[in-house]
């Protein structure tokens, strides 16, 4: 014989009401920690933003948080530091490296990475491992050999030595990065552009080059941040004034041996100088997620 | 169009301690579509990759038409390949995949568009020409790896597994739309799979090979009715063909077939027919039947009971056009491997198994007694120690 099976509805609805209510409770929670840590590490770039919208005697000199009176006299002062010489050009030497570096690095560590990945050569893995070996090594160490050779052949105060190790695939850490992602495209591709009869540059620049698009996007991103950041390579090869980058030129609103150094103006210029970096990784976000649709294979 | 010849083809790895293709000599006709068959890793692949220049020779000698192509350059080998996976570029549009070797080719703009219309119309890809392979469905991009290898109109077609990564249904459908292409254009075909009914219906001829050595190459009918030894006996056919351990005793002018407690009575003409069947008489061979050359003795008219064994049903398998039935006979089963062998499967009560397509009005049910009417004119008999045909 069947038995009747019952239940109580408005009993399971309390049930659910209160395991719901327990859910937003813990959700808040989570929340107003996650908004105090926020706000803990947000604090010095609003602290900035502001005081680089208040007069200069004020931002040492008022404690208020919120500025008294509200200016855009630090960036107009920020921007014509040097009279005639003014951020724009310190902005125009900046992209002119960036620009050229990324070049360098998205043709030279391709073609290394392709070499690398897909041919067959005497001594790869030794290379390849060599080439490793240079990311281990410190930047220090390179630094006054590297130095001293580019002041042995002209290059100190030219954007040379910025430029051109990136044409000669000097960053091992995309050469290595773009090797493991060729090396997960499929072999049969490059066979079928073989039997095709497409040359090494062909199956490199037609079939390769376009498919490794994630990690050329990384690549470019990467390198934009890294040269335009580069506030160390920059100050030690380019010493004329006119020939300055953003970043050197940043420091010249402090006054390291104590004289006077012009606080609003470093705070205007550094807000601006985010908007680059800022800009590129928002542009090239979706480069970096999105990946090429491999349909096309199975 | 051309023939290719292979001549002592091998192909070692580890130092010549693995060897993938073994001594394989093959001559394809001009025009002539050829099936490359076998288990997995038995060096069909290998082979293929040989002809196409993509893999280094070991040994032997691969020729295109009269050309000896050994270290020739795979684009100047005026070949075609379609891969398994296709290989279609995915960040190009089907009109560029099918253009891509043209191009490369440098052949003018307006020859190309011809070309690949042309191909477009021939596979029906003419609507998706703007598409990326990764907006085609699995036949489409099927269909465009073809329309890249016609397009250049090569001397030899290479396909490796081209069907394996479709659905049963496409399957079928783009079997006989290759066929029918290949056809068409008469190009030298050398098609490699490891489906015996796309071996059976696509080629005119099938290699079958095993362990990188070449086993049997000849029609699809005669691969499947007289095949050379156990191992194609056992590999072509589906369900597989059933093969035991016999005796074959002679009494005056008969031959009888001692398999286990049963006897079976072989007909004279074919006695007479291989003659060299008599001098087995006394000893141990390999006896193979097809599932379908057995049937309900109650459905045969005046079915002899010297050609029957009655059996308990194990299994029955109903496919709607036939029966499958699975019964356990007194005998012992000869251990042929293959990849789809069941020789492993011990009926019940330790009885070696035994598979029987019986006609779809059969009522048998599992655990039944069914007399089973063996056709001993189609039977296949093989020497116990070579494992090879003693028919042929």
């Amino acid at each position: 014989m069947a038995t009747v099976k019952t239940y109580d509805p408005e009993l399971l609805r309390a049930e659910r009401r209160k395991r719901e209510n327990i859910r937003r409770l813990k959700g808040l929670g989570l929340h107003a920690l996650l908004i105090t840590i926020l706000g803990v590490m947000l604090y010095p770039v609003i602290w900035m933003v502001l005081s680089a919208l208040r007069p200069e005697t004020e931002i040492f000199g008022d404690m208020g948080f919120i500025p008294t009176n509200w200016t855009l006299e630090n960036f107009v002062r920020g921007w014509q530091l040097y009279g005639d010489l003014t951020f724009t050009q310190f902005y125009v030497n900046s992209f002119i490296i960036c620009a050229l570096a990324i070049i360098g690095n998205l043709l030279a560590c391709s073609m290394a990475a392709y070499a690398f990945a897909r041919l067959e050569f005497r001594g790869k893995w030794w290379l390849f491992a060599i080439m490793l070996g240079t990311m281990m090594l410190p930047i220090h160490v390179q630094l006054i050999p590297q130095y001293i050779f580019f002041l042995n052949i002209g290059w100190v105060n030219t954007i040379l030595p910025l430029v051109v190790p990136k044409f000669l695939a000097h960053d091992a850490f995309f050469i290595f990065l773009m090797v493991q992602f060729m090396r997960s495209l499929p072999n049969e591709l490059e066979q079928a552009a073989i039997v095709d009869g497409a040359s090494y540059w062909q199956r490199y620049w037609r079939i390769i080059l376009p498919l490794s698009m994630p990690a050329l996007a990384t690549t470019a991103v990467f390198t934009f941040i890294n040269t335009y950041n580069d506030f160390f390579s920059q100050l030690i090869y380019l010493t004329d004034t006119d020939r300055m980058t953003v970043p050197v030129a940043l420091r010249l609103f402090l006054d390291p041996s104590g004289g006077s150094s012009s606080f609003g103006g470093l705070f205007a210029m550094v807000l601006v100088s985010i908007g680059p970096v800022l800009g590129f990784f928002l542009a090239s976000q979706r480069l970096l997620t999105k990946g090429i649709a491999t349909q096309g294979f199975k | 169009m051309a023939s290719v010849t292979l001549q002592n083809l091998t192909k070692t790895y580890a130092g010549g301690q693995l060897r993938a293709v073994n001594d394989v000599s093959l001559e394809i006709e001009d025009g002539e579509f050829l099936v490359l068959v076998g288990p997995s890793g038995c060096g069909k692949s290998t082979a293929l990759r040989m002809i196409a220049g993509l893999e280094e020779i070991t040994d032997g000698a691969v020729w295109i038409g009269d050309e000896f192509v050994n270290d020739t350059h795979p684009k100047d080998r005026d070949i075609a390949m379609v891969f398994q996976s296709y290989a279609l570029y995915p960040h190009m549009s089907v009109y560029d995949n099918i253009a891509f070797p043209l191009q490369i080719a440098r052949m003018p703009k307006e020859e190309v568009d011809k070309r690949v219309q042309e191909a477009a119309r021939v596979l029906e890809l003419e609507a998706y020409l703007k598409r990326r392979p990764g907006q085609l469905s699995g036949g489409q991009r099927q269909r465009v790896a073809m329309g890249r290898a016609i397009v250049r109109k090569p001397s030899v077609f290479l396909m490796d597994e081209p069907l394996s990564n479709l659905d049963a249904k496409l399957r079928v459908q783009m079997r006989a739309e290759i066929a029918s292409i290949q056809h068409r254009l008469g190009v030298t075909t050398v098609y490699v799979t490891h489906d015996q009914v796309e071996a059976m219906t696509m080629g005119h001829r099938v290699a079958l090979l095993k362990d990188g050595v070449l086993q049997q190459v000849d029609t699809p009918s005669n691969i499947y009715n007289k095949p050379r030894n156990t191992f194609v006996a056992a590999f072509i056919g589906s369900p597989t063909m059933n093969m035991y351990w016999a005796e074959l005793e002679k009494e005056s002018d008969t031959l009888f077939l001692r398999l286990g407690d049963n006897r079976l009575k072989l007909p004279a003409t074919l006695v007479e027919q291989f003659s060299s069947l008599s001098q087995y008489a006394g000893r141990k061979l390999i006896v193979g039947i097809r599932p379908e050359d057995l049937a309900e003795a109650s459905s045969i008219a005046n079915a002899d009971p010297s050609d029957c064994i009655a059996a308990e049903v194990d299994l029955v398998e109903a496919l709607g056009s036939d029966v499958i039935v699975h019964i356990g006979i007194d005998a012992k089963p000869a251990e042929v491997r293959s990849s789809d062998s069941l020789d492993e499967i011990k009926s019940k009560a330790g009885k070696a198994r035994c598979i029987a397509r019986f006609n779809a009005k059969s009522q048998v049910r599992l655990g039944d007694t069914v007399t089973v009417w063996f056709d001993t004119t189609r039977m296949h008999f093989f020497d116990g120690e070579t494992g090879l045909s003693i028919l042929n």
